[in-house]
């Protein structure tokens, strides 16, 4: 991995001596590369703190303007989102009720079977079986949301509608349980990552003691990978609150102030998506309500990400 | 309560014997599920769609009869946006990377980037896209176009290159770099010749990683304003005259596999439907084949690696 340069200069030392102040000059622009070089990188590593002073920028400034037309208080409280009515509401409610419903159901489905995927790979599984696997849960957390969409849509829903008479077409449970099955592997491989750094020490004085597989794994690992485990339910968390294609296929494109997951209604991600596809002109009070919904979903996750930061805190075993 | 007598205590073991086969049960299924839903999903679109994967599907712009309406300016569009993402976001994750494992010093100013580049990855793709609305399409004046898109995918995917760049400079022992610095080299010469090439193969995983990501995105890019109804195609990147390169296209109007998917998708017609079904056949081909790359990569150019 030498290049042609390298080895120059290594020939040119040994076989040709040169003056001390050649040496010095050649020293001093490489120190001088090296600096440029650095500091090239440091700008290419603050090119992520950018995004996020950008990301923080946007959302700030369009919601400011947003809210000087809306009130904060009547976004917070009022239970309409009409925002393409003569007689327009912006509150918020409906929408945050519809990304809560659907989150919720897609919660009940991933962290059950996100967690028993995760004990069952790191304790009971053969090896074999656990290399075999992965992958595949890896290729389910790779497909794109809008194929989970057309899923929900065309299969799920259809399914649903036979055990549940009198079913729309659109509704959070359909949209909520593959948003769940979307989210499992980035519950169960977070989850199996926290289990499997616990000892083996550990799970072989839970044998000692005649534990089995089961009681070892409920009794010993997962407590003391519950930081791990939490943490992975939070980014689950994180994940279906932020999800948009899924519910904008599948959940119905309709605010609706509703908790039942069996009707249709829109998400905060979902109402964004329309607007976007329609053509609101830049700097309207409509364009400039997706920042502000884009701004109670960023804050929304934010929130969600602290609340990880201190149960890794708070819960992490030292071993 | 510990039962004195020996039929007691086989009692418990039987019992407990057949909670772990219960469990291990009911894990299978568990994975079962996530196993089935794969296939039924992707066998689901490959039957609905099979009759519409002809060449001419690939070959034909969008039409308003769904017979007759093909992927081409979809196809085009995703493969010119991921060639920006992937020119924006390998070189500045990689240098990203670099900086945070050789170069930094334990500061405040590195904390605040590792905590920063966490909390980007756990940002939703949607507010990407409206940092991309706010940013790129007005303030820098970029527009509606594939530079846009393709520089709000790139931000979008740079926490995944920058980890996978951390995690592989990582695994490289400190002998190699110590080996390098005792025989005089600077710190960008061992970075080149040595840190770099070694953890290729890990940068390289992350890269598709993100980039089958990437390909797969619609809200972010949908916010920027793509539009759904594409019949024409970018100017080609190469032109005809000196210097043989065209930068025209990256202003072009576009759109992307995921979005003309989610066109068709949320028509009512029955055809439609069918077209939405191979899209989304021939996205997750692309998105599988980008992954099994990635996982052959893992499996096979590390096995070469002995440190």
């Amino acid at each position: 991995m030498q290049d042609a340069n390298s080895i120059e200069s290594l020939e040119g030392a040994s076989f040709e001596p040169l003056k001390v102040s050649d040496r010095l000059a050649r020293k001093a622009l490489r120190h001088t590369k090296e600096r440029v070089i650095e500091a090239l990188l440091f700008a290419a590593a603050g090119v992520s703190v950018l995004t996020t002073v950008g990301i923080v920028w946007v959302l700030v400034r369009e919601s400011y303007h947003f809210f000087t037309v809306v009130p904060i208080w009547s976004f917070l409280t009022d239970t309409m989102w009409t925002p393409l009515f003569a007689d327009a509401h912006y509150g918020i409610l409906p929408l945050l009720a519809g990304t809560l419903t659907t989150s919720l159901v897609a919660l009940v489905v991933a962290i059950p079977l996100g967690t028993t995927i995760a004990i069952y790979l790191s304790e009971f599984a053969r090896p074999a079986v656990r290399e075999a696997v992965k992958p595949f849960l890896e290729l389910l957390g790779g497909i794109p949301s809008i194929v989970y969409g057309y899923f929900a849509l065309v299969v799920v829903i259809p399914l649903l509608q036979l055990f549940i008479p009198g079913l729309p077409g659109f509704n959070m449970l359909g949209a909520g349980i593959v948003m769940g099955i979307a989210i499992i592997p980035y519950v169960s491989s977070l989850a199996e990552d926290a289990m499997r750094a616990v000892p083996m020490s550990m799970r072989e004085g839970s044998y000692a003691m005649g534990g089995t597989k089961f009681q070892t794994a409920v009794r010993v690992v997962i407590p003391a990978a519950l930081s791990g485990i939490l943490s992975a339910y939070i980014l689950g968390v994180s994940r279906a609150v932020g999800e948009t294609m899924i519910v904008a296929v599948a959940a119905g494109m309709q605010p609706n102030f509703t908790m039942n997951p069996t009707e249709p209604a829109q998400t905060i991600s979902a109402y964004i998506v329309q607007v976007a596809l329609g053509d609101l002109p830049h700097g309207s009070i409509g364009y400039q309500s997706i920042f502000a919904a884009g701004l109670s979903l960023m804050v929304m996750t934010l929130l969600l990400n602290v609340a990880g930061h201190f149960v890794r805190r708070r819960y992490r075993e030292a071993y | 309560m510990i039962p004195a007598d020996l039929s007691g205590i086989q009692r418990i073991i039987r019992r407990n014997k057949r909670r772990d086969l219960i469990f291990a049960i009911f894990g299978f299924v568990a994975l079962l599920i996530g196993v089935l839903t794969f296939l039924a999903l992707f066998l689901q679109m490959a039957f609905a769609g099979w009759e519409r994967l002809t060449p001419d599907f690939f070959t034909s712009f969008p039409s308003r009869r769904a017979g007759q309406a093909g992927i081409l300016s979809a196809w085009v569009g995703s493969v010119l946006v991921m060639l920006v993402t992937a020119v924006s976001a390998v070189p500045l994750g990689v240098a990203a990377g670099v900086y945070l494992e050789e170069y930094a010093t334990r500061s405040w100013v590195t904390d605040l980037i590792e905590i920063n580049v966490t909390n980007l990855a756990g940002v939703p793709s949607i507010v990407y896209g409206l940092l991309a609305l706010g940013v790129f399409v007005y303030a820098f004046g970029f527009g509606q176009s594939i530079l846009s898109a393709g520089l709000t995918l790139g931000l979008l995917i740079l926490p995944v290159v920058i980890v996978a760049t951390r995690e592989a400079i990582r695994s490289i022992p400190q002998h190699i770099r110590e080996g390098a610095y005792a025989l005089g080299a600077t710190r960008w010469q061992v970075t080149r010749d040595h840190i770099v090439p070694y953890s290729m193969p890990g940068i390289l995983t992350g890269v598709i990683i993100g980039m089958s990501r990437a390909i797969g995105e619609t809200a972010p890019v949908i916010t920027i304003g793509a539009l759904t109804f594409i019949a024409f195609l970018p100017e080609s990147p190469i032109g005809p005259e000196f210097p043989w390169v065209n930068f025209e296209w990256l202003k072009s109007g576009f759109t992307v596999m995921p979005i003309q998917m989610f066109n068709w998708t949320s028509r009512p017609e029955e055809a439609f439907q069918q077209n939405a079904a191979a899209a989304g056949f021939v996205l997750v081909l692309m998105t599988l084949a980008m992954n099994a790359i990635s996982i052959w990569i893992r499996y096979h150019l590390r096995k070469d690696i002995k440190w």
